[in-house]
């Protein structure tokens, strides 16, 4: 690690101006992410800006609507009993995430801008990385890629967005609150992130030095199901293959509303629009399913290390149906 | 209130860079510290207070072999700062003591046999002291579900399983 100088405000605003003062001060927050990286050469950041004791913590519920402050642990929130009872698939993604020692570190705030896990952005011996160095090309394109990214990608980087929680979050249309210096702003998540295109060092629509405050979640009516699978390599403690966050809500066995949001295949954390309006006043049945998962993953991309996920993800995605639908019958 | 004199690291040339003020509460005692900002918790404790419980085993938040408790929660103190965790209460494997006389789980790692080489077992006696505490001791699979951040290589896991699951069930004998 390269030395940085350690601080920490008290105050939300000085934090604000302090990293937006200075490109190279960045925000430290559980530090799961943030120092992980710079132990391995990927950031290296003048000064650090320790967040955790600003008053930025705590979960509200107020209007059908969950306030979660975005120092809020991962353990914290799925610890909430309104979470429990009305979004178990938000409770579901943030335990089968990481290990119970990281969800006691990992803030909400700091999930949301987790880096890539691709292993060529993490080591800086591997000259061509262009998501860690602009115009370098991209590695991974040629080189091993089971983890890696089938849609939203771009021929300069093919890096998956691995955030678990940020799967259901996208799904119900959560807002994120952030704090800048000309003042707040709010975001909804599903016009967060950034795919790669010709630019993946730019991962997110935040300004430098902007601050995320709040993690704003909207409870769906109540009698909605969901549920959340994730697909790995291990049993546990490990980052998804793929993954769906999928809710439903029932008249019978017609679906009036879906949410859908994929893991392990997106650039971003995947909203399957075109699946939702597939199944959106359809009857339950494997057709149905199918047809949904077919929309789901029209237009992936694939590459030899990444073909086996289509099929993988239709499944994990029909597997999630059934497993909502069925609980509701 | 203990100072402990931390030199530079061998071989770095003193920066510009300010060092850090640290009072770290580690099993029960104060300890203040002047230390680069760079120190994590685990070298901290390891390095600077002797306390080689928590051991480094990746050293990238993967293994578990580090767990600490902070205010009584699990962490791995390799992916933790010296400097976040000032003023807090910090517990070690050495403050699972009492008096000499090793925690009930400590003793039913020992009975069970719950280790071949030894190096996870402090991050996984710390780890099972949580579990107990956040109630996910009940079944088999929630054992494994709620341990899996701690990796042993040398597989000892069935009788971790055992140990843990002999301390939960006696300590529910004993609550009825
Ligand atoms: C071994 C391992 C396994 C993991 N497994 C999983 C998994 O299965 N599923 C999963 O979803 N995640 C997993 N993770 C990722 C983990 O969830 C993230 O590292 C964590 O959530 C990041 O949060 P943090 O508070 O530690 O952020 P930090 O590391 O402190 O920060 C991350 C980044 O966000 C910035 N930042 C943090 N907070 C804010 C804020 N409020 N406003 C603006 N910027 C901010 C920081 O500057 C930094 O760039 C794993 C991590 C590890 C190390
Ligand atoms: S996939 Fe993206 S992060 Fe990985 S090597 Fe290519 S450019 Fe870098
Ligand atoms: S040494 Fe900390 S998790 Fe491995
Ligand atoms: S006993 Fe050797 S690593 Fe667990």
């Amino acid at each position: 690690m390269r030395p940085f100088e350690y601080v920490r405000p008290a105050e939300t605003e000085q934090a604000v101006a302090a990293v937006t003062a200075d490109p190279r001060t960045s925000f430290l927050a559980g530090g799961t992410t943030q120092l992980d990286l710079m132990k391995d050469g990927v950031l290296d950041p003048q000064r650090l800006v320790d967040i955790t004791r600003l008053p930025l913590k705590g979960i509200m519920h107020a209007d059908s609507r969950v306030h979660v402050g975005a120092l809020t642990t991962m353990e914290e929130l799925a610890a909430d009993p309104m979470l429990r009872e009305r979004l178990p698939f938000v409770r579901e993604a943030l335990l089968l995430g990481a290990s119970t020692q990281l969800r006691n570190m990992a803030t909400i705030g700091g999930n949301l801008l987790q880096r890539a896990r691709c292993r060529y952005f993490r080591d800086p011996t591997v000259a061509a990385c262009n998501k860690r160095n602009p115009g370098s090309g991209c590695a991974a394109i040629h080189g091993i890629q089971r983890m890696h990214a089938i849609l939203g990608t771009s021929d300069q980087c093919i890096a998956l967005h691995a955030s678990d929680v940020a799967v259901p979050f996208v799904a119900l249309d959560v807002v994120v609150h952030v704090q800048g210096v000309d003042g707040p702003r709010a975001i909804p998540l599903t016009q967060f992130y950034r795919e790669p295109g010709t630019t993946p060092h730019i991962e997110n629509v935040l300004k430098h030095g902007e601050l995320i405050t709040e993690v704003e979640i909207p409870l769906l009516p109540e009698g909605v199901l969901s549920h959340y699978l994730k697909v790995r390599d291990r049993v546990s403690y490990e980052f998804a293959l793929t993954s769906a966050g999928v809710a439903l809500q029932m008249e019978g066995d017609i679906i009036r509303e879906a949410r859908i949001g994929l893991g392990g295949v997106g650039t971003v954390p995947w909203r399957a629009w075109s699946a939702e309006d597939v199944l959106r006043g359809a009857t339950v049945s494997a057709e149905s399913f199918q047809a949904a998962a077919e929309a789901a993953l029209e237009g992936a991309r694939t590459l030899p290390g990444t073909a086996f996920k289509v099929e993988l993800a239709k499944r994990t995605l029909v597997r999630t149906l059934e497993t909502v639908a069925g609980a509701s019958s | 209130m203990k100072h402990v004199d931390t030199p530079t690291r061998p071989g770095e040339a003193t920066s510009e860079i300010p060092d850090v003020e640290v009072t770290l509460n580690v099993n029960g005692d104060p300890y203040r510290m002047r230390l680069d900002s760079r120190v994590t918790l685990l070298d901290a404790l390891r390095d600077h207070l002797g306390l080689t419980g928590a051991k480094k085993g990746c050293d990238q938040g993967a293994c578990g072999a580090c767990t600490v408790l902070v205010d009584g929660k699990r962490i791995v103190s390799c992916l933790a700062l010296a400097a976040q965790y000032d003023g807090r209460e910090i517990t070690t494997l050495e403050g699972l003591t009492d008096d000499g006389e090793p925690h009930p789980l400590q003793k039913a790692f020992a009975r069970h046999d719950a280790f071949q080489c030894g190096y996870c077992t402090p991050g996984q006696i710390m780890s099972a002291v949580s579990l107990q505490a956040e109630g996910r001791a009940g079944t088999d699979a929630d054992i494994c579900e709620f341990m899996s951040g701690n990796i042993c290589r040398c597989g000892a896991y069935p009788n971790i399983r055992a140990a843990i699951r002999d301390v939960v069930s006696e300590a529910n004998d004993a609550s009825v």
